[in-house]
């Protein structure tokens, strides 16, 4: 077998896999300073959207602007190439508001390769690995399907849906990977021999029509905003033409089809043994569980600029193509419908992200990370965000630096990769707002306060965008003051601009800043009243307006936060033994000692531990702390 | 094993001072092994199957004496209140044989178990969750069988139950309204700002009832705190010594004899109560006296009533007015008392019902008035009409904190609506009213909004 230990073939850090998790992943260490090497399969494939052709939506928008603060890629390259943007939930309230934009996928893929290849000390190979190399639980390289071995310190898993990935359609089922892709067969049997718990997940996508037998005319027109606002703190505008999406309903006649032809579908007839996601439940799923609804919504997307691809977003399903041809054609506007692909599901080997630390580092492995769909997540944007932080950690790791670890109150990444790692999941894991406790605090207009000074420390964040950064923060504080400190008169015309506003009129002088506190009025109104409003970058203005308005409930969450950080800060000493401690409940005592929660706080989170076996948990530290005189 | 529970614990395990029976309870490793001691019985205690009753002598081993006969029950671990090996004597001999028996099986090596220790033992052992345990401390500290009634329904999860039903409530209506804010391009109804404050005031309004019952509950609980207030001289002490039965506090002639508070427990036509004896009011220089009657001060606002002593020899002087002034803002949680009428000075006596003319007149010398005194407080404790059959009770003040907290972030979640705010900030309140009721029966509340929006509502791709 061949051999190659020169130093050619030599990293600190090795990526596999060139999805969305290892892009970012790659980029973060090798901007870190750290010789990367990123592999994938196919090179043609690198940031593949096997799926929607969009980036963002509600949390996930958050988890994009959340990556660009630390200093990653998706949200410039989603800047760079969108179609189509929309601000959702704008009447909904400050805390999820969520960017969504609609991306010509080509595009991106090209932007994102061609940014992978231009990366100093970065390498895009295109190659299978088929084993992970340890040594004394420590890991020393991989080997290619080639047999190549090629020596590293660490390295990062992102192998998304390919391991033995099986392709279902109807009762058609074949190996192989998303978009006619090749899988991995062979890494799995690699992983299992290190410890690895693999898990089989499913997902699927709907499938894609040509425009030119499309009906727009009897669907529902959904246009982009204007002006377009950016995923990226370092974009202020994006000027560019955008191209409508189109919405249309299923009717009695597709529920009729569905509902006859649900013996041929592998959901019920058995071939799926994958777990589904609940949240993405195929349209024979949703015709079955929600029997009394009369229609449910499809979007119609464009996949791209320069191809007629439409994509039915909320039509998925693991039918047979005769069946699938005729559901979509029951759909108003898809009469004459040409499907270019059909629908089809794909399952898939993933990790138990059980078996992690909160750095992504696999408990088992030294220098051994995993990011994205393998780690039992779903969707592009909750794959790049591990992406950036297993980067991040293999090259702290390698530098012999404590991780960074985002908790659950500083970012939706730490939800996220809390979520995972400390309750497991048992389907494909999606992130939504309402997981996060402190859903106020972590919003998409901040993520720059939350966390460009974090990167901007590990070195992602350079030194110009840094200093804009700082001068940002200080002319929102510069305009809170003065809104605090100026007064208007109780004058016919600001009781007038008042009544305009449907607001209540005042007979004393009231400041700017008290005046902005009423929901009724916007920060943009107040300049028919303040002459001396500063003319503030959008993204300026925002944070202005949203800490005023919602300054109360932000002071809560605060407060919350100080509380939830108590427990967080309550270390356990890793060489903990729970068998030696008295009372704690034989499923608790199992479950931290699989788990091993790094402090309390993580440990009341895991599911099977009580309250009470926290109280317990929390004696027996007290008491050691004391013995030990620390904590 | 160096662990908590190496050690074995007796203690006495019903009421001191109630009638017939005393209950001693053992539980640890070494339970059985010390009741074979010292109890002779037919046949050999070791042999006893476990979960049976025996009938037998205590003997105290080193004496040979015969402490009392008493029935015996052994209960081996784990099927035990504690999960622990467990004794019982059931002693009729009254406190004092008791506490000779305890003393006896103190000197072989039990340990006096803290109060609660039983309970605290069956919860580390995993024997019972958060919200049992603490209905049993509030058992065991229950002082008469109206507040077991309400500890045992507590037990039996009446409360959680309630509390679950309304916690639950909360997390429909959040799963609603979160559906819309993570799912904005479906066509689900939206939550109506109408529709949101009426289930909020439901469920805000159910709360507020159990809120009030907690005040009657730790009544029941902890019994009544009664203040007995008055001028040096009194007969604040005489009184407390009547209506407890002992000579527990100091009575002399010589004014300021009580320095600092006492308090007692007694028994008042079934009521507990708290008794708590005061020092008493007036100006003085005095520094130990002067701290007992800044401490006097603070009982009367802290107490659920207060006793008002005049003194039917001295009339009424400057000093009662000084109390008057302090008292009047306690005016509705106050009974007025003359005490010393046996002195028969009629003068005296009109210038305080002049003054007070409600007031009721007593003598502990000539023990008249007290049995009047005695219906009054019981009246005071019954006038809240709480049916304890039926009414939920929150007697545990952990349980009470979340309640008002929950309160709280309701009437915030309403007043936000009402002002327009948005609903990602109004779940926030929500939110967090659904997380104080989740401490209360120890549930997460995160996770249980994402399992229903999924039950409830049709999304995906
Ligand atoms: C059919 C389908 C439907 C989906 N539907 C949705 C959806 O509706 N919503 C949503 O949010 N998400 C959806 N997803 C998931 C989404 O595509 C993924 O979550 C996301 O792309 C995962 O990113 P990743 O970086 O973890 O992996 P991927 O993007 O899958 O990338 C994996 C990379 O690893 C490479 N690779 C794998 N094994 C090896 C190996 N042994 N050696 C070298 N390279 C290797 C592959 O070539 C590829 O480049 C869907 C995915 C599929 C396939
Ligand atoms: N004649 C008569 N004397 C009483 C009566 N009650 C109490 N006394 C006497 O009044 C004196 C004071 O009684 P205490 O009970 O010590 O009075 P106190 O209010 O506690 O006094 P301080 O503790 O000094 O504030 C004692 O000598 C009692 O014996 C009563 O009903 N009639
Ligand atoms: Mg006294």
């Amino acid at each position: 077998m061949a051999q190659d230990y020169n130093k050619q073939n030599t990293y600190d850090v090795i990526v596999i896999g060139a999805g969305h998790a290892g892009c970012e992943a790659a980029l973060a260490a090798a901007r870190m300073g750290a010789e990367t090497a990123i592999f994938s399969i196919n090179l043609d494939s690198v940031a593949n959207m096997p799926c929607n052709p969009n980036i963002g939506g509600t949390a996930k928008g958050h988890l994009v602007r959340e990556i660009d603060a630390l200093g990653g890629e998706m949200g410039k390259c989603a800047d760079k190439t969108l179609i189509q943007s929309r601000m959702l939930n704008t009447a909904k309230g400050p805390a999820v508001f969520s960017l969504r934009a609609q991306i010509d996928r080509r595009s991106y893929q090209r932007e994102m390769k061609h940014t992978l290849e231009l990366q100093e000390s970065l390498d895009l190979i295109q190659a299978e690995i088929i084993e992970i190399l340890t040594k004394d639980n420590k890991i020393i390289g991989v080997r290619s399907h080639l047999g190549t071995v090629y020596k590293t310190k660490a390295v990062i898993l992102t192998t998304g849906t390919y391991l033995n990935a099986r392709i279902i359609i109807g009762d058609v089922v074949h190996s192989g990977g998303p978009d006619g892709l090749l899988p991995a067969n062979r890494l799995s049997e690699s992983l299992k021999e290190l410890g690895f718990e693999l898990m089989r997940f499913k997902t699927g996508t709907p499938a894609r029509i040509n425009r030119r037998s499309i009906d727009f005319s009897k669907m529902e027109v959904q246009q982009g905003d204007n002006p377009i606002i950016p995923f990226s703190f370092e974009h202020e505008t994006i000027d560019r033409e955008q191209v409508p999406c189109y919405l249309t309903y299923t009717t009695e006649q597709t529920h009729r089809i569905i509902r006859e032809n649900l013996h041929r579908s592998p959901l019920y007839g058995g071939a799926i043994e994958g777990i589904g996601a609940r949240y993405c439940p195929s349209i024979e799923d949703k015709i079955v569980r929600f029997a009394d609804k009369e229609r449910h919504q499809v979007f119609v997307e464009p996949m791209g600029l320069d191809t007629e691809e439409y994509y039915l977003q909320g039509f998925s399903t693991s039918m047979p193509e005769d069946v699938q041809i005729e559901m979509i054609r029951s759909l108003p506007g898809l009469e004459n419908a040409r499907v270019m692909r059909y629908a089809y599901a794909i399952e898939y080997d993933c990790i138990n992200p059980y078996d992690l630390k909160l750095s992504l580092e696999y408990k088992n492995i030294e220098g051994l990370f995993t990011a994205g769909q393998i780690n039992g997540s779903s969707g592009y944007e909750e794959a790049a965000a591990q992406g950036l932080i297993a980067g991040i950690n293999a090259v702290l790791k390698i530098k012999d630096k404590q991780p960074l670890i985002l908790d659950r109150s500083e970012a939706y990444i730490g939800v996220l990769i809390d979520d995972l790692v400390t309750k497991g999941t048992d389907e494909p894991y999606r992130m939504m707002t309402s997981r996060a406790e402190y859903r106020l605090h972590l919003r998409q207009d901040n993520a720059d306060v939350r966390l460009t000074p974090k990167g901007y420390k590990i070195g992602l964040i350079k030194e110009d965008r840094y200093e804009k950064f700082l001068m940002k923060q200080k002319s929102i504080s510069k305009e809170i003051e003065r809104l605090k400190s100026k007064t208007v008169p109780p004058s016919e015309k600001v009781n007038n601009f008042l009544k305009k506003y449907e607001s209540s009129q005042i007979g004393t002088g009231i400041k700017l800043y008290d005046l902005l506190k009423r929901p009724e009025i916007t920060y943009e109104a107040l300049k028919e009243i303040d002459s001396e409003i500063p003319d503030l970058p959008r993204s300026f203005a925002e944070q202005v307006s949203v800490s005023i308005k919602y300054e109360g409930y932000i002071a809560k969450q605060l407060q919350q936060i100080t509380h939830f950080k108590k427990m967080e800060q309550k270390m356990i000493p890793e060489d903990i033994d729970y068998n030696q401690i008295p009372g704690l409940r034989i499923e608790a005592r199992q479950k931290l000692s699989r788990q091993r929660p790094s402090s309390v706080g993580q440990a009341s989170r895991i599911s099977g531990v009580s309250p009470a076996d926290i109280s317990v948990l929390l004696i027996y530290l007290s008491a050691k702390w004391k013995r030990g005189g620390k904590q | 094993m160096d662990g908590l529970l190496s050690d074995t614990i007796g203690a006495i395990s019903t009421a001191v001072g109630n009638a017939g029976i005393s209950i001693i309870r053992l539980s640890g490793p070494e339970a059985f092994s010390v009741a074979a001691k010292i109890f002779r019985g037919k046949g050999n205690f070791y042999e006893y199957p476990s979960h049976t009753i025996h009938y037998g002598k205590i003997i105290d081993p080193d004496k040979n004496d015969v402490i009392d006969e008493v029935l015996i029950s052994k209960m081996a671990a784990p099927r035990t209140y504690t999960c622990e090996d467990t004794v019982e004597i059931n002693c009729h001999g009254g406190y004092v044989t008791a506490s000779r028996i305890l003393d006896l099986l103190y000197r072989n090596g039990i340990r006096p178990a803290e109060p609660g220790e039983f309970t605290k033992r069956a919860f580390l052992n995993g024997r019972v969750d958060l919200t049992q345990a603490e209905a049993v401390m509030d058992l065991i500290g229950s002082r008469t069988e109206k507040s077991s009634k309400v500890a045992v329904s507590q037990l039996e999860g009446r409360l959680s139950d309630r509390i679950n039903k309304l916690r639950h409530q909360l997390v429909e209506m959040l799963a609603s309204i979160e559906v819309n804010l993570d799912y904005p391009e479906y066509d689900f109804e939206e939550v109506t700002a109408d529709n949101c404050i009426q289930n909020i005031s439901l469920v805000y309004n159910e709360l507020k009832n159990l809120i009030e019952g907690f005040q009657y509950g730790k009544i029941l609980r902890e019994g009544m705190e009664v203040a007995i207030i008055g001028k040096p001289n009194a007969g604040k002490s005489s009184l407390l010594n009547r209506l407890s039965g002992k000579n527990r506090a100091i009575v002399t002639e010589i004014p300021g004899t009580t320095r600092d508070i006492l308090e007692e427990y007694v028994n008042i036509l079934g009521m507990p109560i708290k008794l708590i004896d005061t020092a008493g009011l007036r100006a003085t220089e005095n520094e130990v006296e002067k701290i007992g009657v800044s401490k006097a001060i603070e009982v009367m606002d802290s107490s659920d009533l207060i006793l008002f002593i005049l003194d039917a020899d001295s009339g009424f002087e400057q000093e009662d007015a000084d109390i008057l002034e302090k008292i009047e803002k306690y005016h509705e949680k106050t009974i007025y008392v003359v005490n010393k009428t046996d002195k028969k000075d009629e003068d005296k006596l009109n210038e305080i019902k002049e003054r007070i003319p409600e007031v009721l007149e007593i003598s502990v010398l000539e023990d008249s008035g007290i049995n009047i005194l005695e219906k009054e407080i019981y009246q005071y404790v019954n006038k809240s009409n709480f049916d304890t059959d039926n009414q939920l009770l929150v007697t545990n003040a952990r349980h009470k904190k979340h309640l008002q907290q929950t309160l709280a972030d309701l009437e915030k979640a309403l007043d936000g609506i009402k002002a327009g705010m948005t609903m990602d900030v109004v779940s926030i309140d929500i939110k967090s009213a659904a997380e104080n009721l989740g401490y209360i029966t120890g549930h997460q509340v995160s996770e249980e909004i994402v399992t229903n929006i999924f039950e409830r509502f049709c999304i995906g791709k």
